[in-house]
């Protein structure tokens, strides 16, 4: 086939024109495009408007195919677990027993811990959730690790407040709609958390890597930081996300560096708590992962 | 009693509709109702787009990538201006290759997409760091290869799509 010679084709001035004009609208709009990547550089909560009403309009339709979606996934594990149920049975009346020995070791831990700090004057309130919503989807595309969550800014939600499910944190609110918005996962590169060790106490900063896991770093120098299973929480230093929730499991380790899974997977969640953004947060609303 | 017409043109609309939809659907099949940690899917809208650029030379003019760029950020989530940028200057490029007087053949065509592909994911992905994202850079990978191996399917699609919208 021979080259198509479509774009110098014809005298016809009107032709010309046209093209010419074509070309001089798309080397205006590369020049606007870039300048629309250096605001979103330097402010990534411009355009929330018309990005929010985005959101509101794809979030219905991910919500109404997602009950789809998980029973597809579900449907698989229900069959195996069919057939396993006798001895598992067995093994979670062990678990359970276990369990309710260690829950009675942690409600005297916990009575100890209030006393203690009532003596120290250290209460923190608990962050009651701002609202409770469903998760209907995730950008599939694209190089950013967003969930979609089914409340906006109609029921309290700011860009900036932290987001968790049942098992731990999930993320942080990037940007809203009026009825829908959009969660920076704890995954996504531009998200970093500070954490804390649960068996030890040692600070760390989990950060993510856009590969579902998280690096973790140990910010305190020398020695074993993490060994695998270790629990990771939030250590609630520098606001925004409140002390004590779960955030990732250590599977490897080497040194002050470590690699840890979140524990709550945003494929298996269907409901997540928006939280408030814990108070000492810097004065503006962080721009989200602007630190580089 | 008037003779039977015989060549009624489809209608304008349905003619400029088409190619601009199926587009705007590849790019929110990013809506899925699928929630996964990693990105799995290639970039269905830019290979909309560049099935139909590939296949109608005359259909779109140089401009077409701004507002369906727009629209495949608004949809994705990426930063606004990334795809908008990266689909206009891809676009550009095939015009330039157009005016090359080398043979075109189906497989010159499936080399511009995937070499448009690859480069699109990786600018992506420096937009995505220089906003703010960033992450390991191996997970561009699998989404690319993804796109460049379905390519030839979603060209079969553009030509059903396109043989259905002339059809009277």
């Amino acid at each position: 086939m021979a080259p198509p010679r479509h774009r110098d084709r014809g005298f016809s001035r009107r032709i010309q024109y046209g093209l010419f004009f074509g070309y001089v609208a798309a080397a205006a709009g590369i020049v606007a495009g870039l300048a629309l990547i250096l605001i979103a550089r330097f402010d990534p909560l411009a355009f929330e408007g018309i990005r929010g009403l985005a959101i509101d309009v794809t979030a219905p339709f991910s919500g109404a195919g997602r009950t789809v979606a998980r029973g597809a996934s579900e449907v698989g594990s229900e069959f195996g677990g069919y057939f396993g149920a006798i001895s598992e049975n067995h093994r979670l009346r062990q678990e359970n027993a276990d369990l309710r020995r260690a829950i009675i070791a942690a409600h005297s831990a916990e009575m100890d811990n209030k006393r203690l700090r009532r003596l120290l004057h250290a209460i923190e309130p608990t962050a009651q959730p701002v609202t409770v919503a469903r998760i209907v989807g995730s950008s599939l595309t694209g190089d950013r690790r967003y969930a979609t969550l089914a409340a906006g800014r109609a029921d309290g939600i700011r860009a900036g407040m932290p987001v968790r499910g049942p098992d731990g944190l999930i993320g942080r609110i990037a940007e809203t709609g009026q009825h829908a918005a959009r969660v920076l996962l704890v995954t996504d590169g531009g998200s970093s958390v500070p954490l804390r060790v649960a068996r030890t106490g040692e600070a760390a900063l989990g950060e993510g890597r856009g590969d579902g896991t998280l690096e973790l770093r140990a910010t305190t120098l020398g020695g074993q930081a993490f060994r695998r299973g270790d629990l990771l929480v939030t250590s609630g230093v520098g606001g925004v996300y409140p002390p004590g929730l779960p955030v990732a499991v250590v599977v490897a380790a080497s040194g002050e560096i470590g690699s840890g899974r979140p524990l709550a997977d945003p494929a298996a969640l269907d409901f997540a708590a928006v939280l408030p953004e814990v108070a000492i947060a810097p004065p503006p609303p962080a721009p989200i992962g602007a630190a580089h | 009693m008037p003779p039977p017409d015989f060549y009624e043109p489809p209608s304008r609309t349905r003619l400029w509709a088409i190619p601009i939809g199926s587009t705007l659907v590849g790019s929110a099949l990013a809506a899925v109702p699928i929630v996964s940690q990693i990105h799995i899917l290639p970039p269905f809208g830019l290979m909309m787009a560049l099935a139909w650029r590939l296949r109608r030379h005359e259909m779109w003019p140089a401009w077409i990538a701004l507002p369906l760029g727009l629209a495949d950020d608004l949809l994705g989530g990426a930063a606004l201006g990334s795809a908008m940028t990266l689909w206009t200057i891809a676009f550009l490029a095939i015009d330039a290759i157009d005016r090359q007087p080398t043979w075109r053949d189906y497989w010159l065509d499936w080399r511009i997409a995937a070499g448009i592909l690859l480069v699109c994911g990786v600018g992506q992905w420096l937009i995505a760091w220089f906003t703010g994202g960033g992450g390991l850079f191996w997970p561009v990978f699998p989404p690319i290869v993804f796109g460049i191996l379905l390519f030839p399917a979603a060209a079969h699609f553009c030509a059903l799509l396109d043989r259905w919208r002339l059809a009277r």
